[in-house]
């Protein structure tokens, strides 16, 4: 009641205000006069009568003034002419408002955009129905499980799926996924597309309507299916098909297989992987049609799918994750791989499954990228920190420059309380401006970040869209960095007693201290921060230098990589490696192609393969074999890499199926496993799962190169000749190195393949490029904290300059005086310069104390750095301390040029 | 105010005009006459704390207000109490006679 009466008394008060005020003026007169009338007929003359009536009352003006403070709606008056108030001294003072305004949106907006993508990659759940309900089914705690990992997600095998869903009760609906590369082209040159195998009930467990047509269903899915439907993503559809309605029951080649497109998921569904947008799902049980020979479907030991379930009503993820656990040892206990040794189905047999909050999705992105995005959140914070000191300088500035205005209207009444409201509502003002600017600039930032962590290999989807998270993470930021610079200055504004202020002369001949020691604070600060970041960026920066300048024992530059795709040819096991043989003779023949090898992986590609090793020719099996990682090469593999041999030889044409098994070894694994400098001669045996193979002859030693990651320590390596080697798991590549460009290149060596074999599948990579890729997260964190680092210290050391240089002007009549009673200009830059140095060196100590307990954090993602180093925090502070003196030296300079005469006249 | 007036405790102003306007509608110099000579002069109300004191009583709708034509034929505002005033003068007497109570036997048992 009272609230409703309140709410429109108030409107009527702000649009009849006038009726308002007269309204308020009539009743007090009313009362002045019978106040009056009263007094007079006590026996007071009316003069007497008036003034002792006025008396009383106090002054009208104070009487409405608080009448008017007891409604809401005078606030919001007085906060808008505040702003008013604000915004006509903000366009006085254009240099100021734009560079305050510039640095809050550089600020913000740097902090806006990274927060969004972790908002993005972390904190927002999945675009379904109920998504809290959702739980991922998984191995709890898996290790020491070996098998083939091929997806992103390899959490089961085909035959744990089909278990699971025989046996589980947690779940009203559950599916298995895996994601997959389909190439859509029918023939000629690959072109790929984001694909996903889904299980029958993968869109029912999701709750998900389709925007056009219908969704996979159980129905889709019976084992042993040909092709059949395919579900496309809208932005797929929008994209290939420019949203055409009548794309259903259109055809789509899918790895050479012709698919029919049944429906089109909604626009906002990505998938169930934060990070990646899915272009066609097509049903599970269509693995076998498609892939062939390299079928997973049947094999106990190909780790390939996820799943996920929604809890029935009443279960919870304990409850689910318990009834999981008791049907575990069945479930594996029913589908141990046959080809296991007693090792590993002992630690196979020990798994348990369990369920796992699954609200918002999968990610990998997420593992890789969430700490250096929480890291450059916090140097972002702290730019943000340093461009306020910026601001609130200036502001202090500013506010001993209308001391003399905020005297004057205390002594006419205005309350302290009234002052500060209208000095932060100018504060706000900036603040809202540079917040509202920020946010405009954050969304492409953020746009810029994720293209810079896409690749041609592995494209990148960030549902980049602004929530309420968003939204108040920046309204939050524009409200505290507002208070952080406006309220200390506004609060020493209106510290002045009226009196004092007025009365004193224009400037006095030297600078009282306390005026000025919180703008030395600030400053102070700005250095120690900007300190801070100085060392991160060289960190980082350092460390990238480090990682690209490392020994990878090969040379990439000038390699094309080429992946072979033989799924479509359907060429058996056995002839691939004479179709190889035919397509490597063919490309070595190219002009300008230097050399050429058949690989099953080049170093640095993300690849892995890795088996048990057994030196010598009976060495008994152990619980705990060394293990080597493998690659199968052809000859002149070495050559075409450059890797040194170092004795020995490398394979030749000699080396075929049926002849003596032979092995080439790099110095790691001759010194660590085969604890010889000179292997050659020596001889090994290789256990893959439960199937020993060999003896293998060594034959050759090679330089240690690095093989899956950058960052690691040399590996022991094992290359074996590919012809002697016919794998399970045959993807090749031919590495060729030429001084031709890629743009001749690559059509000629397409070209090639066709004559060998119309229609191959060809995909091209430029090495080098590849393993620039692998460097992106070291990239980016070098760059980021470059931008950053190189902004703060411009921001720390224009606060100093601003300092230094109002210092100077300040005490223009004491230089002058000085200078009047000989001092030299040496010691009046030497006055100044001293001051400077004072604030740096307090400065960089409090800088060098925080980046040494900062730094730790970060020691995680430096290469070959500790995050204490000296040389990095030696290099920042001698950095930071010649930049800032040169800005201090420009002030220092102009002091010592004053004209004595005039510094004193200009009183 | 006068030397020999005193201050009213924190909050009661509020109450006093609630019970002045119970038996009837006044306007705002009536009710500072009224509180005054209620109190035998002990109250001197200052027009700086009675015309907000309206103001937000009129906003939380205890009181309501009217212009009417005084005995003189001249316009004044009058205040009336509304219902959920009368039953907040209510409630608030009740509190204060607990209060006072309470405050009196605590003076008693100290001397």
């Amino acid at each position: 009641m009272g609230f409703w009466t309140n709410l429109f008394a108030g409107l009527r008060g702000l649009f009849r205000k006038r009726q308002g005020e007269q309204e308020l003026d009539d009743e007090l007169r009313d009362f002045l006069e019978k106040s009056i009338a009263e007094k007079m007929h006590g026996g007071m003359t009316r003069e007497e009568a008036q003034r002792a009536a006025r008396m009383e009352m106090g002054g009208v003006e104070a009487v409405k003034e608080n009448v008017r403070s007891a409604s809401w709606e005078t606030h919001l008056e007085t906060l808008w002419s505040d702003l008013r108030f604000g915004a006509r001294l903000l366009r006085f003072n254009k240099v100021f408002a734009g560079a305050a305004i510039l640095s809050l949106a550089l600020g913000i907006g740097a902090n806006t955009a990274i927060f969004q993508l972790l908002d993005a990659v972390r904190m927002r759940t999945l675009p379904v129905k109920n998504p809290q309900e959702l739980a991922r089914i998984a191995i709890d705690h898996r290790h020491n499980v070996s098998g083939d990992f091929t997806s992103r997600y390899s959490d089961l095998t085909y035959a744990m799926w089909v278990e699971i869903h025989a046996q589980q009760q947690a779940f009203s609906h559950l599916f298995a996924w895996s994601p997959t590369k389909f190439n859509m082209a029918p023939s000629g040159e690959v072109h790929n597309v984001e694909g996903l195998w889904v299980s029958g009930e993968f869109f029912q467990t999701l709750g998900l309507e389709p925007a056009l047509g219908r969704l996979l269903n159980a129905a889709d899915d019976t084992p042993g299916c040909a092709p059949g439907g395919a579900v496309i993503s809208y932005s797929f559809w929008q994209r290939e098909f420019a949203g055409d309605r009548s794309v259903l029951g259109r055809a789509l080649t899918l790895s050479k297989r012709p698919f029919e497109i049944i429906g089109v998921t909604r626009a906002d569904f990505y998938g169930v992987e934060v990070g990646r947008n899915f272009d066609v799902a097509v049903p599970l049980c269509t693995e076998p049609a498609i892939m062939g020979e390299d079928s997973q479907m049947k094999s106990r030991s190909g780790w390939w799918l996820a799943s996920m379930g929604r809890l029935k009503r009443g279960w919870t993820m304990e409850r689910a994750t318990a009834q999981l656990q008791a049907i575990s040892p069945g479930i594996f206990e029913a589908t141990l791989p046959e080809d296991y040794n007693p090792e590993n189905t002992k630690h196979f047999l020990a798994l348990r499954l369990g369920a796992f909050s699954a609200d918002s999705g999968v990610s990998d992105l997420r593992n890789d990228y969430e700490r250096p995005l929480w890291l450059l959140l916090a140097l972002a914070g702290l730019v943000l920190l340093i461009a306020s000191a910026n601001l609130a300088n200036l502001l202090l500035a500013r506010a001993s420059a209308r001391e003399k205005e905020m005297g004057l209207r205390m002594a006419v009444g205005a309350s302290r309380g009234r002052l500060i409201r209208q000095l932060l509502a100018e504060s706000l003002l900036l603040a809202v401006i540079g917040a509202a600017l920020g946010g405009l600039l954050a969304h492409s930032l953020s746009q810029v970040l994720v293209a810079s962590l896409s690749t041609q290999r592995d494209p990148l989807f960030v549902e980049l869209g602004a929530d309420w998270r968003v939204f108040g993470f920046t309204a939050g930021l524009a409200v505290l960095t507002c208070v952080f610079f406006g309220l200390a200055p506004a609060l020493r504004a209106t510290s002045v007693a009226p009196g004092v202020v007025l009365k004193e002369s224009s400037r006095g001949s030297t600078e009282g201290r306390s005026r000025f020691g919180l703008r030395r604070i600030l400053v102070v600060s700005q250095i120690a921060l900007s300190l801070t970041l100085l060392v991160g960026a060289l960190l980082f920066a350092r460390s990238l230098a480090k990682l690209t300048s490392v020994e990878i024992g090969f040379r990439q530059t000038g390699i094309l990589v080429t992946d072979i795709d033989f799924t479509t040819l359907k060429l058996p096991n056995e002839r691939r490696i004479n179709f190889g043989q035919e397509l490597l003779s063919r490309v070595r023949a190219i002009p300008g192609v230097d050399n050429a090898a058949i690989a099953a992986t080049v170093p640095l590609s993300g690849d892995e393969e890795i088996h048990d090793i057994l030196p010598g020719t009976a060495e008994p099996l152990k619980d705990e074999n060394p293990t080597a990682a493998f690659n199968h090469v052809s000859p002149g593999f070495f050559q075409t890499l450059q890797t040194p041999l170092q004795t020995g030889r490398d394979f030749n044409d000699h080396d075929v199926a049926g002849s003596p098994l032979v092995a080439i070894v790099n110095e790691t694994m001759a010194r660590k496993i085969l604890k010889t400098g000179n292997p050659v001669g020596t001889v090994m045996r290789v256990r893959r799962l439960s199937k020993i193979s060999g003896p293998f002859e060594i034959v050759g030693l090679v330089k240690d190169t690095k093989y899956g990651d950058m960052r690691e320590e040399p590996l022991p390596i094992v290359y074996l000749c590919i012809e002697q080697d016919p794998r399970q798991d045959q993807d090749s590549l031919i590495a060729i190195r030429s001084s031709l460009p890629l743009a001749e290149l690559t059509p000629a060596v397409q070209a090639a393949a066709n004559s060998a074999h119309p229609g191959l599948d060809l995909s091209f990579y430029s090495y080098p490029t590849m393993i620039e890729e692998g460097l992106l997260r070291e990239r980016l964190m070098a760059k980021l904290s470059g931008f950053f680092g190189g902004l703060a210290v411009a921001l720390a050391v224009i606060g100093l300059y601003g300092v230094i240089s109002y210092m100077v002007a300040r005490r223009r009549n004491e230089i002058g005086i000085r200078m009047s009673l000989g001092a030299d200009r040496r010691s009046i830059i030497a006055l100044v310069l001293r001051e400077s140095l004072m604030l740096l060196s307090i400065g960089l100590t409090i800088g060098v104390a925080l980046a040494l307990a900062l730094s730790s954090t970060a020691s995680s993602l430096l290469f070959g750095l500790k995050a204490y180093d000296a040389a990095t925090l030696a290099m920042a502070t001698v950095m930071l301390a010649a930049i800032a003196l040169a800005a201090s030296y420009l002030p220092a300079l102009r002091a010592s040029k004053l004209d004595p005469m005039d510094a004193l006249r200009n009183e | 105010m006068t030397d020999t007036s005193a201050t009213l405790v924190q909050g009661t102003l509020d109450m006093l005009i609630l019970k002045t306007l119970a038996p009837e509608p006044l306007h705002g110099w009536g009710i500072s006459q009224r509180i005054q000579q209620l109190s035998h002069g002990v109250f001197e109300v200052n027009p700086g704390s009675l015309f907000p004191a309206f103001r937000r009583l009129e906003r939380a709708d205890l009181i309501a207000c009217e212009w009417r034509t005084s005995e003189n034929n001249r316009r004044a505002k009058y205040y009336s109490l509304t219902k959920a005033g009368r039953q907040k003068l209510k409630s608030e007497t009740k509190e204060w006679e607990r209060q006072v109570a309470a405050i009196a036997r605590i003076l008693q048992t100290a001397s």
